[in-house]
């Protein structure tokens, strides 16, 4: 376990240097999609932006647009196992260094990451002002009109954003093992 | 009552809600802060969660981006301006939600179009309850990923080896903790109905949210088992956001109802940390009177 700060989008080798526990600091360009946009990601063969190596964050933002160019006010991380139907095809397609939500991922997903090298970030849920803070400028937005606020392509610029490895690409995912471990103590709970 | 006061007091119902964290809820996360190893993931989850509800509180903005499903219970007895006061619980709706302090969180099912302004079928969620006394309204915001881990159990349920009784309510409980994992925005609270029908007690499992966490449940089993529930859940070892820790819960409320022969239902409505919840009382003029 260690901290390290990483740049969005991210290089191969610094992908795989990320080990399951370590604390990153992230910068650099990183693009929101949540529900109805993964469904379209899956779907698509093409995409208007390049997200080779970039973040992808499961975020629906709170944003409003004053004197013509987007403020964010909030921007924590939504529920990402509800992606799972389409990020395996989604990693494989657009190649995205990362994937960034809460509460992780299952076994579709971290078998993509570990065959195309790709890493999820956790970060805290709720915690949507802090997260907000980190984020310096809002440089683009894709499907807003179809998707809506929330559930657009916001491409974001932010620095110093405090995540945490919990999927690598290496196939470890502590959700699997607190999963796991979780289930023994239930089971010892309700045993009699 | 007056119109324009009326909606300045709904404005600050809701608008508080959505950013300042009630402080008995505030009060329990640092409490588990305390418990929590300081070299810990768990440590440092719920120190950027304190930090969080600070800045919330301080600047006035949404503690939580996901500004959650809007419920309203309003009581009072049955006069004219009732119907004044829904009304203007969606009027300050539409106001927050163009100011950024509530998020656009209604969209039309068939068409996955966004309506952009909180207001929909059944949204926001108005009830009304004939009350003997001056008007109070009730509000909750409860987010997406708390709602999609709600769940019930109808006993008894021979996988968990729960029977008609409190230990098998016992059991679906520390199963439906078991089940959230992190997704519920973990370290959450657990409303309950125990009894009821599959709408009611979901709907009162719900309503047991608007209890303090540091209250006492006049029925004294039901205390107990609050609290046994509360202590087991936390050495699950799921931890805030299911990153590991000791704090997997910060409250259980149980609420019972009567039941169906054939129906024992175990509702369990699970709210994250960001529980946020205000009732107020309002006066003649459409003044806030006291908050509740």
């Amino acid at each position: 376990m260690a901290i390290k700060h990483i740049t969005s989008p991210l290089e191969g080798d610094i992908i795989k240097d990320l080990r399951v526990g370590d604390k990153i600091f992230l910068s650099g360009k990183i693009l929101t999609a949540r529900d109805q946009m993964h469904k379209y990601l899956a779907s698509k063969i093409d995409l208007p932006i390049d997200i080779r190596g970039c973040v992808i964050y499961h975020c629906g933002p709170v944003i409003v647009k004053e004197k013509g160019s987007w403020r964010i006010i909030a921007a924590g991380p939504t529920t990402s196992i509800r992606e799972e139907p389409f990020e395996a095809t989604t990693i494989e397609r657009f190649q995205p260094g990362a994937i960034m939500g809460k509460g992780g991922m299952g076994e579709s997903t971290l078998k993509a990451m570990e065959r195309h090298g790709c890493v999820y970030l956790s970060v805290t849920g709720g915690a949507a002002l802090s997260l907000a803070r980190c984020i310096k400028r809002v440089e683009d937005v894709y499907m807003l009109e179809e998707f809506g606020q929330p559930e657009a392509m916001w491409v974001l610029f932010v620095e110093d954003l405090p995540a945490l490895v919990s999927m690598d690409a290496h196939g470890r995912s502590i959700h699997k093992e607190i999963k796991r471990t979780s289930s023994k103590k239930l089971h010892d709970l309700i045993k009699s | 009552m007056h119109k324009t006061r009326l909606l300045t007091s709904m404005i600050t119902l809701i608008q508080r809600a959505a950013t300042e964290l009630p402080q008995d809820v505030t009060n329990t996360i640092h409490t588990a802060l305390l418990a929590e190893d300081p070299n810990s993931t768990s440590y440092h989850t719920l120190n950027l969660i304190k930090e969080n509800i600070t800045i919330a509180r301080k600047d006035k903005l949404p503690i939580c981006q996901d500004t959650g499903m809007i419920m309203a219970v309003i009581k009072s007895r049955p006069e004219p301006d009732l119907l004044d006061i829904e009304d203007t619980i969606k009027e300050a709706i539409k106001a927050l939600t163009k100011e950024g302090i509530l998020r656009q969180n209604c969209v039309d099912t068939l068409s996955g179009k966004n309506t952009g302004d909180n207001i929909g079928i059944n949204v926001p969620q108005i009830l009304f309850c004939p009350w003997d006394g001056p008007p109070q309204v009730y509000l909750m915001l409860k987010g997406g990923g708390s709602e999609n881990v709600s769940t019930q159990y109808n006993l008894p349920n021979i996988s968990l080896k729960a029977d008609r009784n409190l230990d098998g309510v016992r059991r679906c409980l520390l199963d439906a903790v078991f089940c959230a994992q992190g997704d519920g925005c973990a370290p959450g609270i657990l409303g309950v109905c125990i009894g009821g029908d599959r709408a009611s007690g979901y709907l009162y499992a719900k309503q047991q949210l608007f209890r303090r966490l540091d209250d006492t449940n006049p029925i004294e089993e039901l205390g107990t088992l609050e609290k046994a529930v509360l202590d087991q859940a936390n050495t699950l070892g799921i931890g805030p956001m299911g990153l590991g820790g000791k704090t997997t819960l910060l409250g259980v409320k149980i609420g019972i109802a009567h039941r169906h022969p054939a129906c024992y239902l175990v509702s369990v409505s699970y709210s994250c940390w960001a529980t946020r919840r205000y009732a107020i009382e309002i006066n003649k003029k459409g003044d806030i009177e006291r908050w509740l």
